[in-house]
């Protein structure tokens, strides 16, 4: 499958990365070579088979709904890189 | 007063056959060491002393520690110490050091993922299994070098620089779990976590002559785990023997009330019996692992642990795997896509990376992941979100999902014939530096014997069985049906038994 530079551009948009022009280079051929490479799982007969997105028959292990004693806010916020000792700050999203 | 060092007592205590060329152990097994701290032959500060001496002067050449937690493992050896010397019972590792692979949270402990996303990062919790570890008495000494997020089989794309294999320090370690397989192969921790998506335990445990299990999937809590693929990640043992990983195994299974995927009600109990026979045991050969592609000393290693297996009264029934072509496929489209939905939560705003480049909120988000990940880690996001796209999502996420329900009900067909399946880990031992990193698809195709066990959610341990002409060792893997780690870990106890392979030890005298 081709990469050209459109996709590549809107796969970026997607996964929210801005990639240097050599990244672009060397990605759109490694994506190329396994996408083709995946490409064989297309002959495979699903016909009639679901999905399987966990390995059991998975029911959600719920624990008990009490009220426990929550994460400290300044314990949190040591790792954020901006914060007014209240809240996580970030640029405004409008002007 | 306790001032026996670590090696003096054991080495008048422990005997083992030695190979030409190879020393033989003379450090202890996690459990023989947990039974002269018991006896009071020696006590955890010193224990430490060993450890963080054999680190300090052969790590430099392995890089296996990306962080060394001297002060909280000291203190931690102290309560257990007070514990002990009231003879109180802990478990059957109490006051043990172990080291953790970077991808799992430590609280106060800087834990990167080897990533520059994460450079600086310290959980403010502890994973439920370092809680667990804790409780029974084991002391954390440092952090594992790992690849990048857990996205590798060489820990070669770690911020922290590659993983020196040391019984050949120009070849790789394998990965993702390299720095936990390097640093117990070297005997410079008696026990390490790792975490398993696609062979992530198994084959850097062959690639450096150590034992490991993959554990069944909601066997061991996830809690605290940095999410590389939520459907097939398991964190497991790796030790230098089948005995020290299920002690390992059983103190960090059972159930976990902050995990909603577990799936084992209690944590295992393996009974300490030794037998030394397999009748009645059927294994099953993939005859079709071993065709085009695997080294030929690799294959070698494998069929002669297989006849081991017969020696000791198991029947060896040869098989052709099926849906082998696209097992590789399916894997990486399912890891892939849940990559790129783990990995949008790295933002540079709740921790992190955060870009000196950026202004806008947008800009935040796009140049601190950029800056941030690493090439392998941006290939993965990039192949899940394609996956995950509108036009491509039937073709591949969902044929994918598809070929994942056909897949475990071919393990199930099988696993009603065969107590277990015998193959190998890896096509071959652990290569040079440098020698695959360009290739991600000859990598990624190098993956075709572990991922299986994670698709169907399965229980695979790795055994050492061997060295090539080369001196790097071999080892091979057993995979179980869900929930039978004892029956794998009393057939590997026959194995190794019967071998010595996991008693050779690497020189690490640099």
């Amino acid at each position: 499958m081709k990469i050209d530079d459109k996709l590549l551009s809107y796969l970026e948009d997607l996964s929210c990365l801005t990639l240097t022009a050599s990244e672009k280079s060397q990605l759109s051929d490694d994506f190329g070579k396994i996408l083709e490479y995946m490409d064989i799982l297309g002959g495979l007969d699903t016909i009639d088979v679901s999905e399987m997105s966990h390995p059991f028959p998975h029911v959600n292990a719920f624990r008990p709904d009490t009220v426990k004693e929550s994460t400290s806010r300044e314990l949190i916020l040591k790792n954020a890189p901006h914060h007014n000792g209240e809240i996580i700050v970030a640029p405004p999203t409008y002007e | 007063m306790i001032t026996n060092s670590v090696t003096d007592i054991v080495e008048n205590s422990v005997t083992h056959s030695v190979a030409p060329s190879i020393t033989h152990s003379v450090a202890p097994s996690a459990l023989e060491l947990a039974a002269l701290l018991k006896a009071k032959k020696i006590s955890v500060a010193e224990v430490l002393d060993h450890y963080f001496g054999a680190i300090e002067k052969t790590d430099p050449h392995l890089n296996s520690f990306l962080a060394l937690a001297k002060e909280s493992a000291l203190a931690q050896a102290k309560i257990v110490q007070e514990k002990l010397n009231l003879n109180e019972t802990l478990s059957s590792l109490a006051g043990v050091p172990i080291a953790i692979k970077d991808n799992i949270s430590t609280q106060g402990i800087k834990t990167a993922c080897a990533s520059k996303m994460l450079d600086g990062y310290v959980p403010v919790y502890d994973a439920s299994v370092v809680t667990k570890l804790k409780q029974a008495g084991m002391i954390v000494i440092g952090k594992l070098n790992m690849d990048e997020f857990a996205m590798g089989g060489s820990s070669e794309t770690g911020i922290g620089g590659p993983v020196h294999n040391p019984w050949d320090l120009s070849r790789v370690a394998g990965g993702s779990s390299g720095g936990s397989a390097a640093a117990v192969a070297a005997r410079l921790v008696p026990l390490a976590l790792g975490s398993d998506t696609g062979g992530s335990i198994r084959q850097p445990c062959s690639f450096c002559g150590i034992t490991g299990i993959k554990p069944t999937y909601g066997a061991v809590s996830r809690y605290g785990l940095i999410a590389y693929a939520s459907s097939l990640d398991q964190i497991g043992p790796m030790g230098v023997n089948i005995d020290d990983c299920a002690a390992l195994l059983k103190i960090i299974s059972g159930p976990c009330e902050k995990d909603s995927t577990w799936v084992l009600d209690k944590p295992f109990d393996f009974k300490e019996s030794q037998p030394n026979r397999l009748d009645g045991v059927k294994i099953g050969l993939p005859i079709n692992y071993f065709a085009d592609g695997i080294d030929k000393e690799v294959a070698e290693s494998v069929l002669r642990a297989a006849k081991e297996f017969e020696n000791a009264g198991a029947t060896i029934c040869e098989f052709e795997m099926p849906l082998l072509d696209y097992v590789i496929p399916t894997y990486y489209i399912i890891a892939c896509a849940e990559a790129s939905s783990n990995l949008s939560r790295y933002d540079g705003l709740k921790y992190g990376h955060l870009s000196k480049n950026a202004n806008t909120l947008d800009e935040i988000y796009r140049l601190s992941r950029s800056e941030g990940f690493g090439i392998e880690t941006k290939r993965r996001i990039m192949l899940g979100s394609f996956v995950l796209s509108s036009g491509y999502y039937e073709a591949y996420y969902q044929k994918a999902l598809k070929a994942r329900a056909l897949l475990k009900k071919a393990y199930d067909q099988l696993f009603e014939q065969y107590n277990f399946i015998i193959s190998p880990v890896a096509p071959t031992s652990a290569y040079r530096h440098g020698e695959n990193i360009t290739d991600p698809l000859k990598m990624y195709i190098a993956d075709l014997y572990t991922v299986g066990a994670n698709l169907a959610g399965l229980p695979a341990v790795s055994l050492p069985c061997g060295f090539d002409s080369e001196g790097l060792p071999l080892g091979f893997q057993l995979c179980g049906n869900a929930f039978k780690e004892a029956d794998l870990i009393m057939a590997s106890r026959v194995y190794q038994a019967r071998t010595g392979h996991h008693l050779k030890k690497p020189e690490v005298d640099f």
